[in-house]
């Protein structure tokens, strides 16, 4: 999943961090309600997880928004922000949470003084291929190859830990990544397993080598700021109702052709 | 090359919202640039050197740091101080902020521009500074500066696509939701270009035209008075 550039984010922190110890105790549920709209923070370009269709936000992310604001009993304001700076946005106070295909990691926990959900998605990366290359199988495979990846993401994590990669090239964005795939610059392209699965539907010239995971699985959560980590007892509820009901398996049915 | 014509002809509308909001969000901060600048070209020349120095180091500031920089500031570093503004009022203040110190060295040439001996002239016939500049300096500036100000009005329009690092649906945050959508990388991007071309050419044409109309060598006696 995607991460954040280190650089601003330390520079924000420091910025913002003074904020944060004058923030006074405010119930979250309580100031949502209030306000009568849920406001989730989304880089709204991450298909299936979340991406604009024909101007309108749409994605298995969007359904798990309208979900929780739902339970709220309050309207959803689904807002477009910038990957890069999300998680200090929330720290600022623009969005009540955030979902965006974030994975949970210790490190934003403790840079940006969020909390995260309980895992809602699990994931991992995987790699794509040309079509009817055969080259790569397994990991150690990835071994003297050209390796793009999407900067700042858990696929760069995952792809700097493989021992022997020629060379791992950093792209804005996935699709421009690909494009370098077909143009044969590239080997292979880790990214998220499942988003590689639909964007390879959208193209049909490369494919997802299946079954190999590269790294270790990846868990995916809902942040909210500390203060407001109340709001979490809702959030893991519409998960857990979502789970059990069925619905989540027709989501993930809908949107990565799995369950 | 992945264009695909069907993909471009399809969101071709979509972009085209995104072309109004990056028009729309370069001509209030242009507007706004250009009023401030106005009041900096002034303080620019001022006698009064503490008056120089504010505006001199205003537009040393913003022009010798990044615009980028300037938006993160705006957007993610002011609610730190209490001051939580909207994507687009903070993109809107960053280019205007950014516009004012660039159109203040614009009025300043153009209020340099004009001759010694008007001022000397004018304050001989019993002007005061302010009002040598409203009456004589000022008229014959602003026809100067229109050609320039017209290109500083072509670069916010392109700088304007900074905004889109705030997730502002302006031309080029539209293309890259559509590449991120379609999986496809130029054909939405033909149209983006197609379309920041479409907004710059007719006005590279006025500053032209408006260049021709202000040569020495061209104008007609008394057109400038």
């Amino acid at each position: 999943m995607r991460g954040a550039r280190q650089v601003v984010a330390a520079v924000l922190a420091v910025v913002l961090v003074p904020l944060l110890l004058g923030t006074a105790e405010a119930a979250g549920i309580e100031r949502v309600k209030k306000a009568g709209v849920l406001r989730v923070g989304s880089d709204i370009t991450y298909p299936p997880f979340e991406f604009m269709e024909a101007g309108k936000p749409a994605g298995f992310d969007v359904e798990v928004a309208q979900e929780i604001a739902k339970a709220l009993g309050v309207k959803l304001e689904y807002v477009n922000t910038a990957w890069d700076g999300i998680f200090a946005a929330l720290k600022a106070g623009k969005f009540d949470m955030l979902l965006s295909g974030i994975t949970i990691t210790e490190e934003r926990m403790k840079s940006f003084d969020l909390v995260f959900s309980e895992p809602y998605f699990e994931s991992g990366q995987g790699v794509a291929v040309r079509v009817g290359d055969r080259r790569i199988r397994r990991q150690a495979d990835l071994a003297g190859k050209v390796v793009g990846v999407q900067i700042n993401t858990t696929g760069q994590a995952a792809a700097e830990k493989v021992k022997g990669v020629k060379e791992i090239k950093k792209y804005e964005q996935l699709p421009e990544a690909y494009l370098d795939l077909k143009a044969r610059r590239l080997d292979a392209v880790v990214a998220d397993y499942p988003v590689i699965v639909a964007n390879a539907k959208e193209d049909g010239k490369f494919t997802p080598v299946r079954g190999l995971q590269i790294g270790e699985p990846e868990r995916l959560g809902i942040p909210v700021r500390r203060e407001e980590a109340d709001l979490l007892a809702v959030v893991n509820k519409v998960v857990r109702d979502l789970k059990q009901s069925g619905r989540y398996a027709q989501m993930k049915q809908k949107w990565f052709g799995e369950k | 090359m992945d264009f695909r014509l069907s993909i471009f002809l399809e969101v071709f509308p979509l972009l085209l919202g995104g072309a109004w909001v990056t028009l729309y969000i370069t001509v209030v901060s242009v507007a706004i640039g250009t009023a401030g600048g106005l009041v900096l070209g002034v303080m620019r020349v001022s006698r009064i050197a503490l008056v120089r120095g504010v505006a001199t180091a205003y537009t040393e500031l913003i022009r010798g740091t990044p615009l980028l920089m300037q938006l993160i500031v705006l957007y993610y570093a002011l609610p730190s101080v209490g001051i939580n503004l909207p994507a687009v009022a903070a993109g809107i203040t960053g280019l205007a902020a950014n516009s004012a110190a660039y159109v203040g060295e614009i009025f300043r040439a153009g209020i340099q521009s004009v001759g010694r001996g008007q001022v000397e002239a004018a304050r001989a016939g019993g002007l005061t500074h302010l009002q040598t500049m409203r009456y004589v300096i000022l008229p014959q500036a602003f026809r100067l500066v229109l050609p320039p100000l017209t290109n500083e009005f072509v670069a916010m329009l392109k700088d304007s696509s900074l905004v889109s690092t705030l997730a502002i649906a302006e031309l080029l945050r539209v293309g890259r939701e559509v590449v991120a959508w379609k999986v496809n990388v130029f054909s939405p991007f033909a149209g983006v270009t197609l379309l920041y071309l479409a907004m710059t050419l007719p006005l590279t044409k006025l500053a032209r035209t408006l260049e021709r109309r202000i040569d020495p060598e061209r104008r007609v006696a008394g057109q400038l008075t």
